[in-house]
Formats: C-alpha cells, structure tokens, sequence
C-alpha cells in the first residue's frame, strides 16, 4: 500500500497537539468536572493513534519500542497499588490526604461553588497513574496489531 | 436439529425479554435510594472532591476499579503474548 | 407503556446480538454479536439509575435551584457502568487477536470447519 499523502501528514500533525491537551485535561481535572482516568486516557490514546494512522507504522516504530511502553504501564500499575497502600494505617484505600494540610488537602464548601484545584485528597494522583495505565495499553495493543498488517502482506505473496 | 433448537431458545428468550421490559418499573422512579443520598451528601465532606462519581469509583468503591485495573492488564498481556513473533520488527 | 422505551431499547439490542452469536457463520460477525450485547447490557445499567428531571451529581458550578439529595442522579449505576465498558473493551481486543490466531493456523474465519481440533 502506498504511504499517506502529504496532506494527511500535514493536518495529522497539526491537529495531534490539540487532542493531547484535551485529553490530559479530562484526566486531571477528574475529580471536579466530568470524566477522570478511564475517559481521558481513551480520548489521549486516540491522539497518538491518530498520528500512527498518518504516517504508518514503519516511521513510528523506529522511535518508540514495545518494551518502552511496558514499562510505562507497569509504572501506572504500582503507583496505583502503592496509594492504596499508604493508606493502610487505618484501611485499605484510605483517603489519607483529605483533610490534612499536604498537597491536595482542602475540604470545598458545601453546596455549589466554582472548583478549586486543590482538593480533592488522593483521586488526583489515582487518577494520573490510570490515564497513563490506559494510554500505554490501549497503544501497545494498536501498535502489535498495525505490525501484524505490515508483516501479512509482505509475506503473502 | 441444532438449528431448530437454537430458533425455539431463541424466541422463547425474546418473549421473555419484551415482556419484562414493558412491565418493568416507569423509567425515572428508582424505588429505593438510601445508599445514593448519603452518598450524594457526604461525598465533599469525607473525601474533598466535587464530583461523586469519581469519589464512589475511586474511593468508596476503590476494590472495584482495583479489579478493573487488573483485567485491562491481563488483557493487554495477553495480546502481546498471542501475538508474540510479530513483536520483533 | 410508552415511557418505557429505554428498556424496548435494551431488549432490541440484547435481541440483534444474541441473533449475531445464534445464527452467523463468520468469526467476525460473532464478535460485533458479543460487542452488541455488551453495548446492550451498559445501556441497561446506566437506565436504572435515573430520576425524572435531574442533573448530573456534580458540585462544580451547580444551576440554580436543584435540591441537593433530590435533584441529581445516583451516582454509583455510573461508576459500576464506566467499569463495565472498560471491561468489553478489554475482552473485545483478546478476541480479534485470537481470530487472527485462528486465521493464521486454519486459513478460513467459517465456524463449521473450524470444529475439529486438529492435532
């Protein structure tokens, strides 16, 4: 198959940034708008696979590796397990920030009010480690099937 | 003979599907709410965010996206292992 | 009887999916049959959990006038639905890596012959 033209490559790569921003938005702005770990971590995995759809798999290859990716989302993984853990002086995921006077540890007023970003206890930080869980495995698996593609039709001749 | 069983499950089954959805409850009327409207109340004071639904999936439901986080990993382990000798381009 | 057409919905879904997995051949139509299910299945889910003219359980910038524990969703349908559809999406790409396993080794997607187990 021929490669893409130049006008794809030119308007992939000038849309890509925007879809990063907006996506790593959603995921750290979970706890006070709509959305959180699982649905930005969709929306910046799209982004990326935007850009392997633009400029074929052969180019993206040789820059980023698999075992990269591994390694970013086992970091997602531990870091996920380990908040859990901190808490473990009184249970199993407790929301040891709330409330005390560390990074994210301010109570908002109840009722409505225009959110403040540092509340919220420890869902930030869980909710960074699961976006970037989400974004190393939804990209890992696009990337080994797009090398499945490549690889069947040189061979199937 | 297997295709004539799988008809007669099968229209069985979607009797039994249509009749349940036009008796169910009116939609918009939950019948018991006690669990949500604590939930709704104390969801700023005892964990600090402004959204209850990321407080209930990551805090007082915490084991359940444990869980979910463990079988997006397993997944994605098991399809760079099926897939495994493509891997080394 | 016509205020009920979310779950018509879910049984109109729940139905053309199980169609999918009874009666197909190819391997590919059994799986968007299973996908459909599961988009059936969530659609459920997240119905249950609505009360009539009620807005999101979210605090920031609240519109005027909404009580508090009476005016808003339940929230937890949600969340066990957000979980659900990570799950399908999971499930869903171990089963086309399986297929183009299967594809690999017997050279055709046809559930009939792909019966025997060979060897």
């Amino acid at each position: 198959m021929n490669e893409p033209s130049k006008i794809v490559k030119t308007i992939a790569s000038i849309i890509f940034p925007f879809i990063i921003v907006y996506g790593l938005y959603i995921i750290v702005h979970g706890h006070l708008t709509p959305g959180g770990g699982f649905q930005g971590g969709a929306v910046t995995a799209s982004g990326i696979v935007l850009l392997l759809v633009a400029f074929g798999s052969a180019e993206i290859a040789k820059k980023i590796k698999e075992s990269h990716l591994s390694i970013l989302e086992s970091v997602g993984a531990l870091s996920f397990i380990s908040l859990a853990l901190l808490g473990l002086s009184t249970a199993f995921f407790y929301n040891f920030l709330a409330g005390s006077n560390f990074i994210f540890g301010r109570i908002p007023p109840f009722g409505s009010n225009p959110g403040d970003m540092n509340t919220g206890g420890v869902l930030p930080l869980m909710n960074i480690s699961v976006g970037l869980k989400v974004i190393a495995g939804l990209f890992a698996v696009v990337l080994i099937l797009s090398f499945v593609a490549r690889a069947k039709e040189g061979r199937r001749k | 003979m297997n295709k004539k069983v799988a008809l007669i499950v099968f229209i069985i089954f979607s009797c039994i599907l249509v009749s349940t959805a036009l008796t169910l409850r009116p939609f918009g009327e939950p019948r018991s709410t006690e669990m949500d409207d604590y939930i709704i109340e104390n969801a700023q004071n005892e964990t600090g965010a402004n959204n209850a639904v990321t407080s209930v999936v990551f805090d007082y439901r915490g084991f359940d996206t444990l869980g979910e986080a463990t079988v997006l990993f397993t997944a994605v382990a098991g399809v760079l292992l099926v897939l495994r000798r493509y891997a080394h381009e | 009887m016509i205020y009920n057409i979310p779950y018509i919905a879910v049984a109109a879904l729940i139905m053309i999916g199980l169609y999918a997995i009874l009666f197909k051949r190819n391997l590919i139509k059994i799986v968007i049959g299973i996908t459909i299910l599961e988009s059936g299945v969530n659609l459920f889910l997240i119905t249950l959990g609505y009360r009539k003219n009620a807005v999101a359980p979210i605090y920031t910038n609240l519109p005027e006038g909404t009580s508090i524990p009476e005016g808003m969703t339940l929230p937890v349908p949600q969340a066990l639905t957000l979980t659900s559809i990570v799950i399908g999406v999971a499930v869903l790409a171990l089963m086309l890596a399986i297929s183009i396993q299967i594809y690999k080794k017997y050279r055709t997607l046809d559930v009939a012959k792909i019966r025997r187990l060979k060897g």
